[in-house]
């Protein structure tokens, strides 16, 4: 703004009505405001913080600024055996907990030369696609309530409960399952009878439920107003910056790692890619929803297939924690577990480096592991889907309006746990 | 919306071939090019490593067009060329392969070319090797800290730097409590 | 009895402490300060199953200046210290601090540079909640250990 009308000549206090009383006269150059968005922001879902400078309501520029939540992950991952990692993997993106155990089990296992049991592999692809499903519920319902569509997400967080509940059954903990171990699972017991039953029921009131959000939000007008067309990621800037998931699927790239390079038996199982068409906003969320629908597909499959045998390997490779019988009954089983929990003993991987990429909720997630021949890693290294998706925010935003910040934001998914570590 | 299945197009290149395409265009600028865990890894030294980025990124029959991951190393306890590496983890969606390439960095003059001329994801990525490893990326259009505040001290995954840090988390002020005052 | 019986009926004595503090248990509006996996763990808390809204605090703020109840759920970083404190000092007073899970307690299994070992190092603490992460019913138990406490003050003790 130029003129203010109000103020006196200072020297002889008489107005000026040349000068003072000019026509307004609005010059965008001159109105900037800068708008602290976050850290403690409810559309940000977390810590980050955007700082935006505002011409009016639209967005002229934008700076990321995170950090917030850096708990030192990769440091802590350094000083810790193999097992206990595990722990640490599943507060990273702590809306898919199991995924993230499954990543990083993955690369120590491929360190080790470990193969696991089929059944072990149907049983973490079961669990990692109620986590994917538990993902995506989040997304799009706090998604759906920052555009004003509160009941989506109640509905939702109906289906995460049932999903909380089964995992409850089976890990003995609703979030921070840290169920995955090098060789199979945490064995402290077996899987329940009713698991595989109450599963299925949870798939199929899921179904109800992502129908009943399609109804709700898919085609209503005001959802559609202020999605379509919006933050637009076309495939070559998605490719620049590294953006995988369901935001590169948006875009029409069907990249999914399940299907290009499959791990923990994903071969087996047949399903589709759902990919977008413009890569907004709105196709973004009809992505989510769609891989919804293929999970319960997955689970069906892997639920009706589900292969006898062996749930660990074979625990003479001195990796696996021996059955709880062993230990108290042989004393060889004493000491094999005693070899394998002490910290200065464990088991040790050869010098090497792995690195099995997944395909998590968000992207690509990957656990690059180095080891020293220690019992632990040397380095651990996070690929996190969210730190790369997140780059592309300021390009997004510039010259939207600012209520579209928070549509482009939440349909990102940015989680800060993964983005910080 | 469309569903996609697109088993046929996934075929995997070769790490063989990639081996073969790479060495006969680099030759013996390439350090050493192994095996690790089904991944092939390339080692180069820090005066070749953009060019050679370049040409995995550029030529047609390579296509490495997302850098998926940039990350430090600290070799210290672990011995190797230098004391740090930086490793790239590419993906070239064209022929369905992944890449390592290793660069190692000395520790008198952690300085490296930036690669963000090549892929907008290496911004950030080099931000964090500078914050958590004080190596600079020369040609970087903003090489500050970004994960820890601005004015931290130390690098943090150093292996010479204590897990609890050096006093910075315990230095704040004590706000007491109203009702027991 | 005394004055009570003077009065008739439908008037009741009480104290100004006692029915300031029945009004103030009753509607906490919380603000909370979700960080990290304990704030997912917090949306079951409001969410249908469990329902904070049946303790008279399902009224959420994410404005400190109009809240009385500051629930830390998650981690909290050297970054973020400097923000939680200006929240705590933005609220008006009376005010209560709850800080749910281990992170927020005692730094949890982050025992690393960059996390605050327990928050109540650097702002006063009322209820703390413990596990990784806490029950929901163990968030709504701290909130009925708050309303006890509400219960007992006096406002003698603000001045
Ligand atoms: S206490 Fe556990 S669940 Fe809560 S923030 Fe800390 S790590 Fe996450």
């Amino acid at each position: 703004m130029t003129t203010t009308g109000k103020s006196m000549d200072s020297k002889n206090g008489i107005l000026n009505r040349e000068t003072d009383f000019q026509e307004f006269v609005y010059q965008p150059q001159e109105e900037r405001l800068f708008l602290n968005f976050g850290p403690s922001h409810p559309a940000t879902h977390g810590t980050l913080r955007l700082v935006l400078e505002l011409d009016g309501e639209r967005v002229v520029d934008c700076v990321p600024e995170i950090g917030y939540l850096h708990h030192g992950f990769e440091k802590l991952g350094e000083y810790r055996t193999y097992n206990q990692v595990v722990t640490i993997t599943d507060r990273m993106n702590y809306v898919s907990p199991f995924n993230n155990n499954l990543a990083y089990i993955l690369s120590v296992e491929k360190l080790f030369g470990i193969e696991v049991s089929k059944r072990a592999q149907y049983l973490r692809v079961i669990l990692a696609e109620l986590g994917r499903i538990m993902d995506h519920a989040v997304c799009i319902g706090t998604h759906a309530m920052d555009l004003g569509a509160f009941t989506a997400l109640l509905y939702l967080i109906r289906e995460r409960e049932n999903i909380y509940n089964l995992y409850e059954l089976l890990t003995g903990t609703r979030l921070t399952v840290s169920y995955a171990r090098v060789g199979g699972f945490a064995r402290d017991r077996g899987i329940p009878a009713d698991f595989m039953p109450r599963t299925l029921a949870v798939c199929d009131g899921l179904l109800k439920t992502v129908d009943e959000v399609d109804r709700l939000l898919s085609h209503n007008s005001i959802y559609l107003g202020r999605t379509r067309e919006v933050g637009i990621i076309t495939p070559a800037a998605a490719a620049d910056y590294g953006i995988t998931g369901p935001c590169l699927r948006g875009s029409g790239v069907p990249f999914d790692l399940r299907q290009a390079a499959p791990y923990s038996g994903y071969e087996d199982f047949d399903f589709d890619i759902p990919v977008g068409s413009t890569g907004d906003v709105w196709d973004r969320y009809m992505v989510r929803l769609e891989e919804m629908r293929q999970s319960v597909g997955i689970i069906r499959q892997a639920i009706a297939n589900f292969p006898e045998g062996e749930l660990y390997a074979d625990s003479d490779s001195k990796v696996i924690l021996p059955p709880k019988d062993d230990v108290y009954g042989s004393i060889e089983g004493l000491i094999h577990q005693f070899e394998i929990i002490m910290l200065n003993r464990g088991a040790r991987a050869p010098r090497g480096e792995a690195y099995i990429p997944t395909e998590a909720p968000n992207g690509e997630l990957g656990y690059h592991v180095i080891s020293n021949e220690g019992n632990g890693p040397y380095r651990f290294r996070v690929r996190p889907p969210s730190f790369y998706n997140f780059q592309i925010i300021p390009s997004l935003l510039r010259g939207r309006l600012l209520s579209d910040t928070v549509a482009i934001l939440s349909s990102l998914n940015i989680i800060a746990g993964e983005l910080d570590r | 919306m469309a569903l996609q299945t697109n088993r046929e197009q996934d075929v995997m290149a070769s790490n063989q071939e990639i081996r073969e395409l790479v060495l006969a265009r680099f030759g013996e600028r390439i350090l050493a090019a192994e095996e690790e865990c089904g991944q092939l890894a390339l080692t180069v030294s820090r005066d070749d490593h953009f060019e050679l980025l370049k040409l995995l990124k550029e030529s047609a029959d390579l296509g490495y067009d997302i850098l998926m991951d940039l990350f430090g190393v600290d070799y210290l306890e672990m011995g190797g060329r230098e004391r740090y590496g930086v490793i790239y983890q590419l993906y070239s969606l064209g022929r369905n392969h992944r890449l390592r390439v290793r660069v190692p960095v000395p520790e008198q003059d952690p300085r490296l070319d930036s690669a963000v001329p090549l892929w907008a994801a290496a911004n950030w990525a080099e931000r964090e090797v500078h914050d958590m490893y004080g190596i600079t990326f020369s040609g970087h259009p903003n090489m500050t800290r970004i994960l820890c505040p601005d004015d931290f001290s130390g690098f943090p995954l150093r292996k010479d730097f204590p897990v609890q840090g050096i006093g910075y988390r315990e230095n704040f002020e004590k706000i007491e409590n109203p009702k027991t005052k | 009895m005394g004055i009570e019986s003077k009065l008739g009926d439908g008037i009741i004595t009480t104290t100004l402490d006692a029915v300031i503090n029945w009004g103030r248990k009753n509607s906490l509006w919380p603000m909370p300060f979700g960080t990290a996996c304990c704030a997912i763990e917090f949306m079951c808390v409001l969410g249908p199953k469990y329902d904070m809204g049946r303790f008279g605090a399902e009224a959420m703020r994410f404005s400190p200046r109009q809240s009385d109840l500051l629930i830390v759920s998650g981690r909290v970083n050297i970054k973020m210290m400097h923000i939680l404190q200006q929240i705590y000092r933005q609220m008006p007073d009376p005010k209560w601090v709850i800080s749910m899970g281990a992170c927020a307690s005692s730094g949890g299994v982050f025992d690393t540079y960059s996390t605050i070992q327990g928050i109540d190092n650097f702002i006063p603490v009322d209820a703390y909640v413990p596990g990784c992460p806490p029950r929901p019913e163990t968030v709504i138990d701290a909130v009925m250990k708050i309303q006890q406490k509400i219960q007992q003050e006096r406002s003698r003790e603000y001045r």
